[in-house]
């Protein structure tokens, strides 16, 4: 209790301390705190409580960015897990195909940025696919170590019982795939956020990285610190729902270890 | 032996999962494998040399069919018109332009400023992140103190920090090396510190009774300890910082100075030209591939004492 308490006053501290900053120099690139939360009330959450505070504002430009970060990571994940998961039990698929992929994830995915811009056209659909092209690896080549890792001892067991395929997959190869799956998960999560801001930026009619576009057009220094500070804070939050989820799925597997060690 | 082999094996396997994350950072835990893993060694199986050799002969055999395969294929489907040829380019016109990218100057004087500002941005980030992750890791009451503010500021993508960071220093390489340089700070800082938590407290306590001082112990002790995932951190730090590199010319284009990104930012915006970018993209993986190879040749030649088996290739 006491330790979260010094964390937080350090970061109090630390707000304190660029306020009076701030107030003393008038910097125009570092806007004191109080202004940027200011700005980020007056932009997004000070609408009327039918729509949950958010004004027009955070409705066309915060919904947007984060349905084309959901809707690439869902692409992603229904991708990465089958194929993960096949290309994990088979030596053979994986060998022929291992340096493909390793390439793959070696290219950097905002190079591509502008080819899914002229290969889908300006929207929402180009963006969602340019997210779920870079979040894609991480699933992917996770999925297939955690395939990996299924015990050999359970897997002989398994075809000596003569289990069917169905409920090897579900009983036995997936609950070995989850924790691999989730650190792929996480690594993707952040980097969905990456991509959608780049996409935004080069060019988008909507969404967080538009807003902060045409803020740094505007020479609009605290509007452009709102959208710094409100995407950190998404970050932060969809990294913890992640971490909850796992934390939920991931319960027998802790207990699990708890046991044998 | 089938029975003790195997479960000796299960039990090995159920060790804590080396990816398994930090519940509170949400970081990857990157720990490099230690002497006597569970894993494999590479050519000291239980093979003689020639086996190993032979499967080492398949498995190039197979990755390059694989990649025939995948050529192959995107060729038959850019002729026969599934893909559309003016958006996704024939894939021997994407190798023929990836080619003849390496007797372009521009290209070569691109590929030249990527680097620049990847090494540059990089050795910062390393001679920052690797000092602050020896007082975070060894000094408890500053870890706590600053949990909060790594938790905040680690989420904020560099590229998100563009707008800001062109207005504030101006485009060119000093903003490109200052993003860079503070995407790639956060990998090394975080394996740093798993790294000293990872140190054999015996060892500690050993060099103390023996009444070496603190900066001693840190020095004979912490330091080769955690050398092994400080260099896994300038590995993930390496492939943070070309991404951001690049992202930074997409976005910003030519203004921004010389690199790869300014030359893709160039090829798409005077006439769709998706198989100059294709290409120069195809030059940027094998760029960092290389990178990454350089970094862990590096390592094991500093770190000759740690051996790591499972080090991809």
């Amino acid at each position: 209790m006491n330790r979260i308490a010094v964390r937080w006053l350090v970061l109090a501290a630390g707000c304190a301390a660029w306020q009076a900053w701030a107030a003393w120099h008038h910097s125009p690139f570092f806007p004191p705190p109080s202004a940027i939360v200011a700005r980020m009330y007056d932009l997004w959450f000070s609408g009327p409580a039918t729509h949950l505070l958010l004004t027009p504002g955070a409705t066309s430009n915060i919904l947007p960015s984060l349905g084309r970060v959901c809707g690439g990571l869902a692409i992603a994940i229904a991708v990465g897990v089958p194929l993960g998961i096949a290309l994990g039990r088979s030596a053979a698929a994986s060998a022929y195909l291992e340096p493909l992929l390793h390439f793959g994830r070696s290219l950097p995915a905002v190079a591509f940025v502008t080819v899914f811009t002229i290969a889908f056209s300006l929207g929402t659909q180009s963006e969602i696919a340019f997210i779920a092209f870079g979040t894609t690896w991480p699933i992917l080549l996770n999925t297939i170590d955690g395939a990996r890792s299924v015990d050999p001892l359970q897997a002989e067991t398994a075809r000596a019982f003569r289990l069917p395929l169905g409920s090897r997959i579900t009983k036995l190869i997936v609950p070995a795939t989850l924790p691999k799956l989730f650190a792929g998960l996480r690594i993707s999560v952040s980097l969905a956020l990456v991509l959608m801001v780049v996409s935004e930026l080069v060019g988008s009619s909507n969404g967080i990285g538009y807003q902060m576009n045409s803020a740094s057009g505007d020479y609009d220094l605290t509007g452009l610190w709102a959208g710094i500070v409100l995407l950190g804070m998404l970050g932060y939050a969809l990294n913890a729902a992640v971490l909850g989820i796992e934390h939920q799925v991931l319960a027998w597997h802790r207990g699990a270890h708890r046991l044998t060690s | 032996m089938t029975a003790n082999g195997g479960n000796r094996q299960g039990r090995l396997r159920d060790r804590p999962d080396p990816y398994q994350a930090d519940n509170v950072t949400g970081q990857t835990r990157t720990r490099p494998a230690a002497r006597g893993d569970a894993r494999p060694m590479r050519g000291h199986g239980p093979h003689p040399p020639s086996l190993a050799w032979k499967a080492l002969a398949t498995r190039w055999q197979r990755g390059l069919v694989g990649l025939a395969a995948f050529l192959l294929l995107a060729q038959l489907l850019g002729r026969s018109g599934v893909l559309s040829r003016p958006v996704l380019p024939l894939a021997s016109t994407v190798l023929v332009r990836a080619a003849g990218l390496v007797g372009n100057p521009r290209f070569l004087i691109d590929l030249a400023a990527t680097f620049e500002a990847w090494s540059a941005g990089l050795a910062i980030a390393v001679a920052l992140a690797v000092p602050c992750g020896l007082v975070l890791g060894n000094v408890p009451g500053v870890r706590t103190a600053t949990r909060a503010l790594v938790d905040f500021l680690r989420p904020i993508p560099a590229v998100v920090l563009i707008p800001l960071a062109a207005l504030l220093l101006g485009p060119g390489l000093r903003m490109n090396v200052t993003l860079i340089a503070y995407a790639a700070a956060w990998p090394v800082l975080l394996n740093t510190i798993y790294g000293l938590d990872d140190v054999d407290p015996l060892a500690k306590d050993t060099l103390r009774a023996f009444g070496f001082g603190r900066i001693a112990v840190i020095r004979r002790v912490c330091l080769p300890s955690a050398a092994p995932f400080i260099v896994t951190g300038i590995r993930l730090a390496s492939s943070v910082a070309l991404v951001v590199s690049i992202g930074v010319g997409v976005v910003t284009g030519r203004i921004d100075g010389n690199g790869i990104g300014a030359f893709i930012a160039d090829a798409s915006t005077s006439a769709p030209n998706t198989d100059v970018v294709l290409a120069a993209a195809l030059w940027a993986g094998v760029l960092g591939l290389a990178l990454n190879a350089l970094i862990a040749w590096a390592g094991r030649r500093a770190l000759p004492w740690h051996h790591d088996p499972g080090e991809p290739g």
